[in-house]
C-alpha cells in the first residue's frame, strides 16, 4: 500500500508490518493491538513498536503505552466516521505524542487537509488512490480560521495562512 | 507536522452608511475561491466516476446540495440570517436565472432553491461568491449556520450583541479540521437578550450571552436540545463561560460528542441522545476536557472580538423623536396601514426608529416563498429606508431591522405594491410549514397545502385578532423541520396505511418557557385538519379568561376540554 507523507506530498516506503493477534513478532517494526503491547512477553523486545488504535478506544486508555511507541495508527472505517480526528488531536495535544501518526481506512483526498491539521503524519493510501487528487486536495484551501496542531506558538482565534514545509 | 502557519489580521470594515454585517476582505474571498475550486474538482471526479455516489454524497451535502423528489435543492447560507440589499438582489438574479423565479426562506434563516440543475451549481457558487456568499456547511454532519435573534442590534432589551459571536463561531467552525465529520449535523443558536428569540433550548448548543455585575460578557451554555423524532429540551451545562474561553468550551463540548456520539444508528446520532444517555457523566467529561485543553491556543482575544464587533457597529442613526406626527396621522387616517403596523412594527432601541417584519405568509400562499421581484422590492426598500440591511427570521419572514418611524408609511406602500404587506405577523396565519410532500423526498404527508387551507379558513383579520397570539407549526414527517413540537398548535403529517393523517399537539413553545406540545389524541384526515384546528380555537375562546393567549389558557385548563371537543362528537 503506498504511503503518503501528508506534509509534503512525498511517497514513502512502508517498513511497518501489521501483526495479527496470534502471529509471531517479526524483526521489522510491528503494529500491534493494545492488548498485545501489554503482554509481558513483549518486555524484552527491542524493535520499534506501533499501536493500532481502533475508533472506539480513547487515547487516554492507551496513554501508558505511548512512551514505547514510534507509531500510532488510526482508522476511518467509513469516510463519514470522523472519530479519528479527535483521537489524533488528543494524541498530540494532551499526550504530547511526537511519533508518526498514520491514517488508514476509507480515506478520501478530501480528508487530506483535515488529517494534516489534526496532526496526522502519514496516510496509507487506499488501493487505486489518485495521488494527484490527494496532493491537490491537501493544498487547495490554504487559509484557515481556527487553531489546530500545525502551529507552534498559540495563535488563538484568528485567520492564518497554511504553508507546506 | 512542520507546516508553517502565518497569522493574518482581520479586515477592518469600511463603514459606508449601510448594512452591518461582516465585510469580507481579499483573504476571505480567496478562501471562497479555493473552496469553489475544491468543490468543482469533486464534481469533476464524480462525473469521471472516480467518486462513487456514496462517497460524493457527503461532499455535495457539505455544499448544500440535496437530491429531492423532483430535482436538486441548493441551500444557500445566510450567515445568522443577515443579508445586504446587494446580496438579496443577487439571490433574486439566481432565482430567475437558475430556478423558477423564486426562492424559499427557511426556519434556519437560510434560503433554498428547489429547482436547480447539478451542472449549474458551480456557476451558482460563482454568482454567490461575487457577493461574498456560499453554501458551505449548509448540510452534512458538520457545524451548520449559527442562528440568532432576528432583531439583533435593534431590540431594546438586548444585553449583548449576538452577531459578533455568531460571526466568530462561523469563522471558527468553517472547515474545522476536527469537526467536519461529526456523528450528525450540529446547530448552534445564540440569544443576547433575556427574551429568547433564537430557540436556544431546541438546538444542539444554545448560548445565552449575558453580562455579570462587572459588565463582563459570558455565556450560559445549553446543550442537547432538538426536535426530530426524539424531541428533547436542552440541559444547562454551565451558567457562565467567560468570553475569552467560549471557543475553548465549545471545543470541549464537541470533542466529547465526536468521540462518543453514536454513529451506527442515524436516529440516535444527535448530541441530544448522548447528553440524555450519559447525563452528568457528559458534563464531567466536558469539564475534564475543558480543564486540560491548552487555553492560550483556543483563546478568544478580546482585542479580536473588538475588531469583529466593528463590523456590527450601529449604523448612523439620526437623532429623531418617537412617533413623528406624519406617521401618527397616517395611523389614524388609514385603517389598513394601522392594521399592518400593529403586527409588523416593533420597538427599536434608537428613538425614532423601528424594526419592520415583512410577512412571507400571504393568505393561501406558501410560507417562506419569495419571488425574485419581491426580493428586489425588499432590497430597494432596504436601501432607501433601512441602511441596506435585511434579516431572515426563524419563522420564515423577513425583517428590516432599522427603519425610521417617519418612513413607515412609505415602507408600507412599497411592501403593499409588492404583495408583501399581509398584516398577519404573529397571528394565526403566520404559520411555519416545512416543504413536505410537495418537495421533500422524506415526507410522509403534505404540509404546505395544510398551511394554505388553515390560512384561508382564518383569513378574516378580525377573527385572527380575536384569537390573538397563536403559532401553528406544521411538519410533513417526523423529522420535524416545521418545528411542530414547539408550536402552540403543532401539526405532524404521517402516513397511516397509505393515507395522510395529521397528529395535533398543543402547548409547545420554543422561547424562555420552552415546552414540547402534548398529543391531543388520534390523528385527523387531510380534509379534517382545518376543522380540528377550528374546534381547538373555539374551545380556547370559550374557556379564555381576560388577557390570556392560547397557550396560557391551554396551560391552565389542560388537554381535557380540547380532547372532549375534538373527539366527543366524532
Ligand atoms: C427538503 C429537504 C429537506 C430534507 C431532506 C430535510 C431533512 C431533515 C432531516 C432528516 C432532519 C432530522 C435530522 C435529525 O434529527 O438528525 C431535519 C431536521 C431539521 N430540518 Fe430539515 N430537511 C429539509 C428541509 C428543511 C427545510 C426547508 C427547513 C426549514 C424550513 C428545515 C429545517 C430543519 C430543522 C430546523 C431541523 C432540526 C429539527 C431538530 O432539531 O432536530 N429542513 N431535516
Ligand atoms: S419535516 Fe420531513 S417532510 Fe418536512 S422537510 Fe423535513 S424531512 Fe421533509
Amino acid at each position: 500500500m503506498p504511503l503518503l507523507e501528508i506534509a509534503d506530498g512525498h511517497l514513502l516506503a512502508d517498513d511497518w508490518v501489521p501483526v495479527a493477534e496470534d502471529a509471531p513478532l517479526p524483526q521489522a517494526p510491528a503494529i500491534l493491538s493494545p492488548a498485545r503491547l501489554r503482554d509481558p512477553a513483549l518486555a524484552g523486545h527491542n524493535g520499534r513498536l506501533g499501536l493500532a488504535l481502533d475508533p472506539g478506544t480513547q487515547p487516554e486508555e492507551i496513554a501508558d503505552l505511548l512512551p514505547r511507541l514510534s507509531l500510532v495508527q488510526v482508522v476511518l472505517p467509513k469516510p463519514k466516521d470522523g472519530r479519528a480526528f479527535t483521537q489524533v488531536r488528543a494524541l498530540r495535544e494532551h499526550h504530547g505524542f511526537t511519533g508518526e501518526i498514520r491514517a488508514t481506512g476509507h480515506l478520501l483526498p478530501d480528508h487530506a487537509r483535515m488529517l494534516r491539521r489534526c496532526g496526522v503524519t502519514t496516510v496509507a493510501l487506499p488501493e487505486g488512490a489518485d495521488l494527484e487528487a490527494w496532493r491537490r486536495s491537501a493544498e487547495v484551501v490554504d487559509i484557515a480560521y481556527q487553531p489546530a496542531q500545525d502551529e507552534g506558538t498559540p495563535l488563538g482565534f484568528r485567520r492564518r495562512r497554511l504553508r507546506a514545509a | 507536522m512542520n507546516a508553517l502557519v502565518e497569522p493574518i489580521a482581520l479586515p477592518s470594515p469600511v463603514h459606508p452608511p449601510h448594512a452591518r454585517t461582516y465585510r469580507y476582505d481579499e483573504v476571505d474571498r480567496e478562501f471562497l475561491q479555493e473552496r469553489i475550486a475544491e468543490f468543482s474538482g469533486q464534481v469533476e471526479r464524480r462525473l469521471r466516476g472516480e467518486l462513487t455516489e456514496d462517497e460524493f454524497k457527503p461532499l455535495r451535502l457539505m455544499n448544500g446540495l440535496y437530491l429531492q423528489l423532483h430535482a436538486y435543492m441548493h441551500r444557500i447560507c445566510i450567515p445568522y440570517g443577515i443579508l445586504t440589499a446587494t446580496q438579496l438582489r443577487q439571490l433574486a438574479m439566481i432565482a430567475r436565472r437558475w430556478d423558477r423565479g423564486y426562492g424559499h426562506f427557511t426556519t434556519r434563516q437560510n434560503i433554498q432553491f428547489n429547482w436547480v440543475a447539478l451542472k449549474d451549481v458551480p456557476d451558482i457558487l460563482r454568482a454567490l461568491a461575487e457577493v461574498d456568499m456560499h453554501s458551505i456547511q449548509t448540510s452534512g454532519n458538520c457545524i451548520r449556520n449559527t442562528t440568532i435573534d432576528e432583531y439583533a442590534g435593534a431590540a431594546p432589551d438586548e444585553v449583548v450583541d449576538p452577531r459578533i459571536y455568531a460571526e466568530i463561531i462561523r469563522q471558527w467552525s468553517t472547515l474545522h479540521p476536527e469537526f467536519t465529520w461529526l456523528p450528525r449535523k450540529f446547530k448552534i443558536a445564540i440569544t443576547g437578550a433575556p427574551q429568547d428569540r433564537a430557540a436556544i433550548q431546541v438546538h444542539d448548543v444554545g448560548l445565552q450571552a449575558k453580562r455579570n455585575d462587572r459588565g463582563e460578557i459570558g455565556f450560559e451554555v445549553w446543550v442537547g436540545g432538538g426536535l426530530g423524532r426524539t424531541p428533547i429540551l436542552a440541559t444547562k451545562l454551565r451558567d457562565w463561560v467567560p468570553e475569552d474561553e467560549l471557543l475553548a468550551y465549545l471545543e470541549a463540548v464537541i470533542r466529547v460528542y465526536n468521540a462518543l456520539g453514536q454513529r451506527e444508528n442515524i436516529h440516535r446520532a444527535r448530541i441530544k441522545i448522548l447528553v440524555r444517555d450519559l447525563g452528568d457523566a457528559y458534563r464531567e467529561r466536558v469539564e475534564r476536557e475543558f480543564a486540560r485543553l491548552p487555553k492560550a491556543k483556543y483563546r478568544l482575544d478580546p482585542e479580536i472580538v473588538a475588531q469583529v464587533a466593528e463590523h456590527f457597529a450601529p449604523p448612523p442613526f439620526a437623532a429623531l423623536p418617537d412617533s413623528p406626527p406624519a406617521t401618527a396621522r397616517a395611523l389614524e387616517a388609514n385603517a389598513e396601514f394601522a392594521a399592518w403596523a400593529r403586527q409588523s412594527v416593533r420597538a427599536h432601541k434608537a428613538p425614532g426608529h423601528a424594526s419592520v417584519t415583512i410577512s412571507l405568509k400571504p393568505i393561501g400562499g406558501i410560507p417562506g416563498d419569495c419571488s425574485a421581484e419581491q426580493m428586489e422590492a425588499v432590497a430597494q426598500l432596504a436601501e432607501r429606508h433601512a441602511f441596506g440591511e435585511v434579516r431572515v427570521s426563524h419563522v420564515q419572514n423577513l425583517v428590516l431591522p432599522h427603519v425610521r418611524q417617519e418612513d413607515l408609511p412609505a415602507v408600507w406602500q412599497g411592501l403593499r405594491a409588492a404583495g408583501l404587506a399581509t398584516p398577519n405577523v404573529g397571528l394565526l396565519s403566520d404559520i411555519i410549514a416545512c416543504p413536505g410532500m410537495d418537495y421533500c423526498a422524506l415526507a410522509t404527508a403534505r404540509s404546505i397545502p395544510v398551511a394554505q387551507m388553515i390560512s384561508e379558513r382564518f383569513a378574516d383579520l378580525d377573527r385572527q385578532h380575536e384569537i390573538g397570539e397563536c403559532f401553528i407549526n406544521i411538519s410533513g414527517c417526523i423529522n420535524a423541520c416545521g418545528h411542530h413540537h414547539v408550536g402552540h398548535i403543532g401539526i405532524l403529517g404521517v402516513d397511516k396505511r397509505g393515507a395522510e393523517s395529521y397528529q395535533i399537539t398543543l402547548g409547545g413553545s420554543a422561547t424562555n418557557d420552552a415546552a414540547l406540545g402534548e398529543l391531543v389524541g388520534p390523528g385527523f384526515a387531510y380534509d379534517k385538519v382545518t376543522d380540528a384546528v377550528e374546534t381547538i380555537l373555539r374551545t380556547y375562546l370559550a374557556h379564555r379568561s381576560q388577557g390570556e393567549r392560547f397557550v396560557d389558557t391551554y396551560r391552565r385548563i389542560g388537554l381535557a376540554p380540547f380532547k372532549e371537543a375534538l373527539y366527543a362528537t366524532a
